[in-house]
């Protein structure tokens, strides 16, 4: 584990630097209020890239994630014009993004197909089904009750409530991670599934519960994301998957599964939720985004990889210095 | 004394092998247990069988008495049985304390993994076994003896009565496994019933306490060890004496063919120089992980070296692929067949000419009827047994997959074939036929490469035979010389008796 | 050696003549869909047999099915390229900055097609060169390749390319055959001849099978493999100088999502999606199915994106009901 510490702390350095350097031109940018804005906008981002990351320690992928957070963020923004109450909403959009998530895990587990390929299908037909139920038609400001669109809003001890969420989702996973046998099995599936099984897991029942995680944080999402922005319409958050898998690989978590840590998944989504910030304040249009969260895919990636490097078995005794 | 586990008419069957029929094992408290067979009698089937990834079609487990069924490994656990394997089987990622565990972690009030409990406990486990490793290191960084002895912190964190180890001792140097030995004492002065899986017959005289033999799957016989002498048990292994397992050759050495000199790899091995000689069988012996195989991959464009010349029929050739190592003449059959050698998805005739498809091939174009002779010729050759050449390779058996293997080799014309534990994890017939086959190569005058770690095999084929140990060549015996001590005493550094 | 006498006993080289074989096969069941299908269109809308309906019909799926023809071979050797739409965005959006600085019909085409390339050669680089995964590899690429289109483009668009560059996505050869319909057929050819004729096709099978028996029997693995990536690329160029010259105008949502219809070409035509099989001939029968059922379904007014619900459907049964029920 010290050497994901030290990754930890090398990518938290580099957050700070980058928001030093934002500083230095905009010193507007490092006042407290605009750094909360910054955590409440990626908020959505660390929720997502917590569930991705304890799928792919798991060996396996989830990109349906952001299909899933539109469909249940629809389903909430259609049942509070139905007229169900906010906290019967909450439960809603949690059991049904889970459900989703469960059809993953449930095609991965019983027949043993490729996540890559079930999340490449279900990605779009998730999204698919808002349209099924919409029609393509949007839910607008106007249609959302006033609490439905508050609450995501609603400021508490300085913080909004969307914020909140986020810390608590990172204390809650940082605690199953670290602390219960279930957040042991998510690592000892990924790490080596063959001796897993010699130590009692069940290798697919731990992957799906993995996907039914990663899906019931992309419904409550579905519903913090709508309401915050009070609209919802079939391609919200469309390839949004793609920043959640890049927050990931840029946080450490190694795509072969077994390694990683919820502290890696949250500074990775804030380094790109800090440059997401950053660019229309040091005026760089907005269309750079996916480029740069592309390269930092492919960069992290790469670095990863010559870090995990097998280092041989070294058999000499005495390696001559070079 | 009663035994406190026993194995009674067990029966298992995989698809077109019969892996145990009806065999029997009891394990006593405070006693080793030697499980002895050669490779494919079934030893690796019992040791899942008893901690439940196996479930047995026929017979009864009994646990202290009471008769017991293990559907998953959990229950073999909850019943107190546990194994250390082969290729330890732990979790990289995690740190010492995780591993050793996982699965049964001590808990705080709210039902949390209580971390503090949990790394003490490790430490007392681990002090227990006579080791001081700190409980936070990340289990990846170990060598493997630590790594073993995690793994057996672990087993005694489960309390639990019948420990297996299985071929524990097969990557530890010299030093570690006496420290195994002594734990292996402490566990049984605990009481624990053990199972002791190994090949190595001075290491079970000297540890076990009694003997069960498995041959081809069945039970062949069990007693105590002081009742029985070396010959005995080798005669029931095999079910035949020994020493006419191998070939009598008279071998016919020409010039030399390959020479290798100062071949250096910044970590696996240093300073290698040897020749090899057509019609000659060079015998690499050493104890696992001295580094052969390491200098055969490089010989064969697995691993490039970084300095050193190779030189074949006295031309300089420099290997930096397996595609230049097989135009030049060299070629590798592989240890580990099912994932080195074979290609199962693809059609015999294809697995024959993949290394061959330059000469079976016009302008890059495959000629299909040039295929089918080359895979016809080399698979007649050596006897192969199989529907039709087109048969996909994963149908056949062990040993036929392993004949299409060599042919594919042969196919290539090859000046220097380099064999790694040729015979390792085959049965007695198939062994002699390799061996005999081996034979009939040299004779053909190419230079044969024999890796192995089975003294008998080296003594038996070798006309030759260079003993490496922690990456260097460090003797090189001929004739009246080959002694099995002198072998051993190299392998393992142990200065000649005085 | 043969003339040695032997106690070995002949093995026949084969005991099913390839015609056996061929009528058990997936791509048989294909045939048999395909051939529904085309009947279930015909009576359901009377403007379906028609020869220049029929000819409009193929353009759903020509672009994407040069692209699934060099996926099959990636696919079969164990890799994946998810980056093969934004590649399409990236080489448009070159040929647009091409068309801009007052590039000809000859100079577009090689700008499109060489940035295909270059954008594989990027690819197979990080993946073969540098054994990293390619599915993170390409879902990275995948944003970059399309980000950087966004970033030359943003919400613009480029239109106005020369009237002699619409032969590409707009022409015919003769009569209803379409420019892109003879390219594919051609190259389908090639890939065929590749794929099952040449010993390089042999390596992509070896390779997907078994990567490191494959490098143990001197294949050089990575060069395949960056080879692949290099044609998947390539085919991303060709496929981007179709679509561009068929729609008259570039914008970076260009091909979105193309890469799903790609994969489930490739795993419709019969490809394991694990590597190791598959065959080009099930791939051209996938592509005319996918392109026969988007076409009906265009007759009867369903819109676009349920058409891609069916899709993601499809390509998850094709691959669930086989082990389901046990078959494969």
């Amino acid at each position: 584990m010290n050497t994901l510490k030290n990754r930890d702390v090398l990518l938290a350095f580099a957050i700070v630097l980058l928001i030093g350097g934002v500083a230095a031109r905009f010193p507007a940018f490092v006042r407290p209020g605009n750094l909360v804005n910054v955590f409440n906008d990626t908020s959505p981002l660390i929720l997502l890239a917590i569930g991705q990351m304890i799928v792919i320690l798991t060996k396996c992928i989830d990109l349906s994630v952001a299909a899933n957070l539109a469909l249940c963020g629809m389903a909430a923004a259609l049942m509070n014009g139905m007229g169900v109450p906010l906290p019967l909403i909450l439960i809603a959009v949690v059991l049904m993004g889970g459900a989703l998530g469960a059809f993953n895990g449930l095609l991965v587990w019983k027949l043993g197909i490729p996540s890559i390929v079930v999340t490449l299908g279900t990605m779009t037909i998730y999204r698919g089904t808002i349209f099924l139920m919409t029609g393509g038609a949007w839910v607008n400001a106007h249609q959302m009750s006033t609490a439905f669109k508050a609450l995501p809003r609603t400021m508490l001890l300085g913080l909004p409530v969307m914020s909140w969420v986020a810390l608590l989702a990172i204390a809650l996973f940082f605690v199953i991670l670290t602390r219960t046998p279930l957040g042991r099995s998510f690592y000892a599936v990924g790490g080596n599934p063959h001796a897993a099984v010699y130590t009692g897991i069940d290798v697919g029942r731990t992957q799906c519960i993995a996907f039914v995680i990663s899906g019931a944080l992309a419904g409550l999402t579905g519903y913090l994301w709508v309401a915050r922005y009070a609209v919802a319409y079939v391609d919200v958050a469309a390839g949004f998957e793609l920043q959640v898998v890049a927050a990931c690989v840029i946080g450490g978590i190694v795509i072969a599964g077994g390694a990683g840590s919820v502290i890696g998944a949250v500074l990775g989504a804030l380094f790109l939720g800090v440059i997401n910030n950053a660019l229309p304040v040091i005026g760089i249009s907005p269309f750079w985004q996916m480029a740069i969260s592309g390269s930092a895919i492919v960069i992290a990636v790469a670095l990863n990889a010559t870090q995990n490097r097998p280092k041989g078995r070294i058999i000499l005794k005495e390696v001559e210095p070079t | 004394m009663e035994p406190i586990l026993s194995l009674r008419g067990i029966s298992k069957s995989f698809p077109g092998v019969k892996a145990l029929q009806d065999v029997q094992l009891d394990l006593y408290p405070g006693q080793v247990t030697a499980l002895i067979g050669e490779n494919g009698a079934g030893k690796s089937t019992t040791v899942k069988v008893l901690t439940g990834i196996y479930q047995p079609e026929e017979g009864t487990i009994t646990v202290a008495g009471e008769v017991v069924q293990f559907a998953n490994a959990q229950a073999a656990t909850d019943a107190g049985v546990t194994a250390i394997h082969q290729e330890t089987v732990l979790f990289d990622e995690l740190s010492v304390a995780e591993n050793i565990w996982l699965g049964h972690a001590p808990r705080t009030r709210f039902g949390l993994i209580d971390r503090r409990a949990m790394r003490d406990g490790a430490r007392e486990l681990l002090v227990g076994i006579g080791s001081s490793m700190d409980p936070d290191l990340r289990l990846g960084d170990l060598g493997i003896a630590s790594k073993h002895l995690v793994a057996i912190a672990r087993a005694l964190s489960t309390d639990a009565r019948v420990v297996v180890l299985d071929e524990p001792t097969a990557a530890l140097s010299h030093k570690e496994i006496h420290e195994l030995y002594d734990l292996v004492e402490t566990l049984k002065a605990q009481g624990k019933a053990i199972l002791f899986i190994s090949h190595k017959f001075d290491e079970i005289f000297r540890i076990a306490d009694r003997y069960t033999v498995f041959r081809d799957g069945q039970f062949v016989g069990a007693g105590a060890m002081k009742d029985v002498t070396e010959g005995q048990l080798v005669q029931m292994m095999v079910g035949r004496s020994v020493d006419q397992i191998f070939p009598t050759r008279t071998p016919n050495i020409g010039p030399p063919v390959l020479t290798v000199a100062g071949y250096d790899h910044p970590t696996e091995f240093a300073d290698i120089r040897f020749t090899l000689h057509q019609g000659e069988i060079l015998g690499f012996y050493g104890l696992v992980g001295a580094g052969r195989s390491e200098v055969m991959q490089a010989l064969f464009g697995i691993t490039t070296p970084s300095k050193g010349a190779v030189r074949i029929d006295d031309k300089v050739r420099v290997i930096r692929s397996t595609h230049d190592a097989i135009s030049a003449g060299i070629v590798y059959v592989p240890e580990d067949r099912g994932r080195q050698g074979a290609i199962r998805g693809l059609p015999i005739f294809q697995n024959v000419t993949l290394p061959s498809l330059s000469r079976t091939s016009r302008n890059g174009f495959l000629r299909l009827a040039e295929e089918f002779k080359l895979a016809r010729d080399y698979t007649q050759r050596l006897d192969l047994r199989a529907a039709s050449l087109d048969q996909e390779l994963g149908l056949l058996s062990g040993g036929n997959q392993q004949k299409v293997v060599i042919a594919k080799w042969l196919a290539t014309k090859p000046r220097v074939i380099i064999l790694d534990e040729p015979t390792k994890g085959i049965d007695i017939g198939s062994k002699a036929a390799v061996h005999e086959f081996m034979a009939e190569l040299a004779a053909e005058g190419l230079a044969v490469i024999m890796v192995s770690s089975e003294i008998p095999e080296i003594l038996g084929m070798s006309d030759r035979v260079i003993v490496m140990r922690e990456g260097r060549i460090v003797d090189e015996v001929t004739g009246d010389a080959m002694t099995p001590e002198r072998l051993v005493r190299a392998a393992a550094g142990i200065a000649e008796a005085a | 050696m043969t003339q040695q006498p032997h106690t070995a006993r002949a093995i026949p080289d084969r005991l099913q003549s390839p015609a056996v074989r061929a009528l058990r096969s997936w791509e048989s069941i294909l045939v048999a869909v395909a051939i529904a299908i085309f009947v279930t269109n015909s009576f359901t809308s009377p403007y379906f047999l028609n020869a220049w309906n029929l000819s409009d019909a193929t353009f759903n799926f020509t672009e994407k099915a040069m692209i699934a023809l060099a996926m099959a071979l990636l696919i079969i050797s164990g890799e994946i390229d998810l980056s093969v739409a934004s590649i399409i965005a990236l080489a448009s959006t070159a040929m647009g900055v091409a068309m801009q600085a007052g590039a000809g019909v000859p100079v577009l085409v090689i700008v499109g097609v060489g940035t295909g390339v270059l954008c594989g050669a990027f690819n197979g680089i990080l993946v073969a060169g540098m054994g990293l995964p390619s599915i993170v590899v390409t879902i990275g690429t995948m944003s970059l390749f399309r980000g950087i289109a966004y970033i030359v483009l943003g919400d613009q668009a480029f239109t106005g390319y020369p009237p002699g560059f619409a032969y590409f996505g707009q022409g015919y050869v003769w009569w209803v055959f379409s420019f892109e319909l003879v390219l594919f057929t051609v190259l389908a050819v090639i890939y065929w001849a590749l794929l099952h004729r040449s010993s390089f096709g042999r390596a992509v099978y070896a390779i997907g099978n078994n990567a490191t028996a494959a490098q143990f029997s001197g294949i050089r693995v990575a060069r395949v493999k960056f080879i692949l990536f290099l044609l998947t690329g390539l085919m991303s160029g060709i496929a981007a100088v179709c679509l561009t010259s068929r729609l008259g105008s570039t914008r970076p949502s260009i091909a979105a999502g193309f890469e799903l219809e790609v994969v489930t070409m490739v795993v419709l035509g019969g490809v394991n999606i694990l590597g190791g099989s598959g065959s080009i001939p099930g791939i051209v029968l996938a592509a005319l199915i996918i392109g026969m059922v988007t076409f009906g379904f265009g007759l009867l007014n369903v819109p676009g994106i349920v058409m891609s619900i069916f899709i993601g459907a499809l390509l998850i049964s094709v691959i669930a009901l086989p082990r389901l029920f046990g078959k494969r």
